[in-house]
């Protein structure tokens, strides 16, 4: 039974696990079909790196998933204050509009999104990236916060004032360092869902602006080309780093 | 008293068209140890914290020292609250808790040093100042919270029920430390509590709370022994109420029939007239249980007997079916005292132990209020 269940285990991690071994593998893989191995080679990331375009994609990625991450936590942040301090009309609505946002497929936020910009005007390129990536990061970075405020004890701030504290000063050096774990967790969310998200992207970006899921997903369809496979690792190690980065975080700042 | 260091006038509150107090005025002197005592919804809670600033009044004024303070947000007045549960910052050391009110008044980093480290001192944490809140035990939480409202040198310390949250034998301790802290300190002390034996054992004065109503105030052996309506009588301590009626009055002397018996009583501070009904209130211990072939007070049977230790409680049911409660101390001719069930005995008490109420108009106590105090004495 003790070798039945052991294996198990390994059948499990191998079908989870061997699909980004390989991709890792064949990114060293001097050969140019695919499915041979010929020699351990670097040429692959060179290339990748030679490729100005797959560069300029890939900061292009970088820089609007820092800065949506970074708008719909600030928004998001706030919301949640509003949602959890005070009492008003409409309260319900909001809360349950997050989640429609949330729940609603992906294609139907893009369409009426794509509507939007049509209607208004914008030129399509990294504002209406922005302003989408935005949109659809937004519920989460609320829920995290939310969840994080709901066991937040409504007497710190009232000892803070107590014991001479501004309104001002009491958010500074009570309210945002209790929820920080909530701010870090929901920034980060935000900018893994922006770094990987398509769906939406392909309909509002616009030809100036090309960003690296858009840019892998039409390198593939014309055939897939060892150099995905480098780009795929890299965004690995850095998924990777990114994931241990939020672990410290939170170990440093638990209770 | 002293000097008066907090006056408040016509206090009125209500929260959604509920009032919780009602034109309340209240004067505490300076350096004494007050507390606020009554049932949960009484309003202690609520005029406590408008002496912090929390709340502000309706109607009414608070004043301190001499200058209203009414409408001055909690950061600008000079008193400091230890909170229910302490609000301890959790993302902040021990030390950086206590500091907090010191940073919060610009002052250079080594009197800030010294001033914390002796405030933990003073509560016997020196050693944990580098440790996080959720590092400490409950009673070391408190200890902190204390530090941390006292580091600021307040002229008053609002203690909101800071000792509900620990077990007996804590409290215990931190009831002693906390009148320790109060003298060594001369500050004044508000505290705010539904436990009754708390109130009693620490404080200088007591103010009963009822409905946003002042019932009783005056020191504890006051509040105890000369309860002024049946509401404190009944929240404090435990009491039988005789009925009794007067059938003469004589200058300083009344008669009361009282369970039968005619009892010659001091007449009371308020107006009394023949066949006036009264309550004749004995304390539990004050009650005389007497073997059953004397030919003084009331015959019943023990119904209920708990050894307590220091005492032997028991319970005599009278014969019109009447429960009397009653606290004996053992004695050192008979040590090894005691009742069955079921024992025969009399009732009564030394003339000038009774205390008399006036029959009020509000009366009985209503279930809720039974139940308060049922759960104040517990």
């Amino acid at each position: 039974m003790r070798w039945l269940s052991r294996s198990y285990l390994a059948l499990v991690y191998l079908l989870l696990y061997v699909p980004i071994l390989v991709l890792v593998v064949f990114s060293f893989n001097d050969s140019r079909t695919g499915y041979n191995w010929g020699g351990f080679s670097l040429r692959w990331y060179e290339s990748l790196f030679s490729n100005h375009a797959m560069v300029q994609a890939m900061w292009n990625s970088l820089w609007l998933a820092l800065t949506a991450a970074t708008v719909s936590t600030i928004i998001g942040a706030l919301t949640a204050l509003a949602l959890h301090r005070y009492r008003f009309r409409g309260k319900k609505v909001l809360n349950g509009m997050l989640f429609v946002v949330m729940m609603s497929p992906e294609i139907v936020l893009a369409i009426s999104l794509l509507g939007l910009f049509m209607l208004v005007g914008l030129k399509l390129g990294y504002v209406s990236l922005l302003l989408a990536h935005v949109t659809f990061c937004l519920p989460f970075v609320v829920i995290t916060v939310m969840a994080r405020l709901s066991g937040f004890d409504e007497r710190l701030p009232e000892a803070a004032r107590d014991l001479g504290a501004s309104e001002f000063t009491v958010t500074r050096t009570v309210l945002i360092p209790v929820i920080m774990p909530a701010l870090m967790a929901g920034w980060l969310l935000g900018f893994t869902l922006s770094m990987d998200d398509v769906v939406v992207s392909t309909f509002v970006s616009g030809p100036g602006y090309e960003i690296l899921p858009l840019r892998i997903y039409s390198m593939v369809r014309v055939g897939l080309k060892p150099e995905v496979n480098a780009l795929g690792s890299l965004l690995l190690v850095f998924s990777l780093v990114m994931l241990m980065l939020s672990q410290w975080i939170l170990s440093r700042s638990k209770q | 008293m002293t000097k008066a260091l907090l006056t408040l006038s016509g206090i009125s509150k209500q929260f959604d068209g509920k009032t919780i107090l009602n034109e309340l005025s209240l004067t505490i002197g300076d350096g004494e140890f007050i507390t606020l005592l009554g049932p949960s919804g009484c309003g202690k809670t609520t005029l406590l914290r408008m002496m912090a600033g929390f709340e502000h009044p309706d109607r009414g004024s608070v004043t301190l020292s001499g200058t209203d303070i009414t409408q001055t947000p909690p950061e600008r007045r000079p008193l400091n609250t230890v909170f229910q549960n302490y609000a301890l910052f959790p993302h902040m050391s021990v030390f950086d808790n206590v500091a907090y009110g010191l940073k919060m008044e610009k002052r250079p980093k080594t009197e800030i040093r010294e001033r914390v480290e002796e405030a933990l001192a003073m509560v016997q944490l020196e050693d944990f100042s580098g440790r996080k809140p959720h590092q400490l035990s409950g009673g070391q939480q408190q200890r902190v919270a204390i530090a941390r409202a006292v580091v600021k040198r307040p002229k008053m310390l609002l203690l909101d029920e800071p000792l509900s949250a620990l077990d007996y034998k804590l409290r215990r301790t931190m009831q002693v430390e906390l009148k320790r802290l109060q003298r060594e300190l001369g500050i004044t002390f508000v505290f705010v509590t539904h436990d009754q034996e708390e109130a009693l054992s620490m404080s200088d004065r007591i103010v009963v709370l009822k409905d946003g109503y002042i019932q009783q105030l005056g020191t504890p052996r006051e509040v105890y022994e000369r309860p002024a309506n049946v509401f404190t009588a009944r929240f404090i301590g435990q009491t039988n109420f005789f009925p009794g009626r007067v059938t003469r009055v004589d200058g300083k002397r009344i008669s009361v029939d009282v369970l039968g018996l005619n009892r010659e009583l001091n007449t009371p501070s308020f107006r009394v007239s023949v066949n006036q009904l009264l309550h004749v209130l004995l304390r539990p211990e004050d009650i005389r249980v007497l073997a059953p072939e004397d030919t003084e007070g009331v015959p019943g049977k023990i119904i209920e007997r708990n050894y307590k230790g220091s005492t032997l409680d028991s319970v005599i049911e009278l014969e019109d079916g009447r429960e009397v409660m009653a606290s004996e101390f053992f004695d050192e001719d008979d040590p090894a005292f005691d009742y069955s069930l079921g024992e025969r005995v009399r009732v009564s008490w030394v003339d000038g132990w009774e205390w008399l109420l006036a029959e009020e108009s509000d009366e009985p106590l209503t279930d809720e209020e039974e139940l308060a105090a049922d759960v104040a004495e517990h």
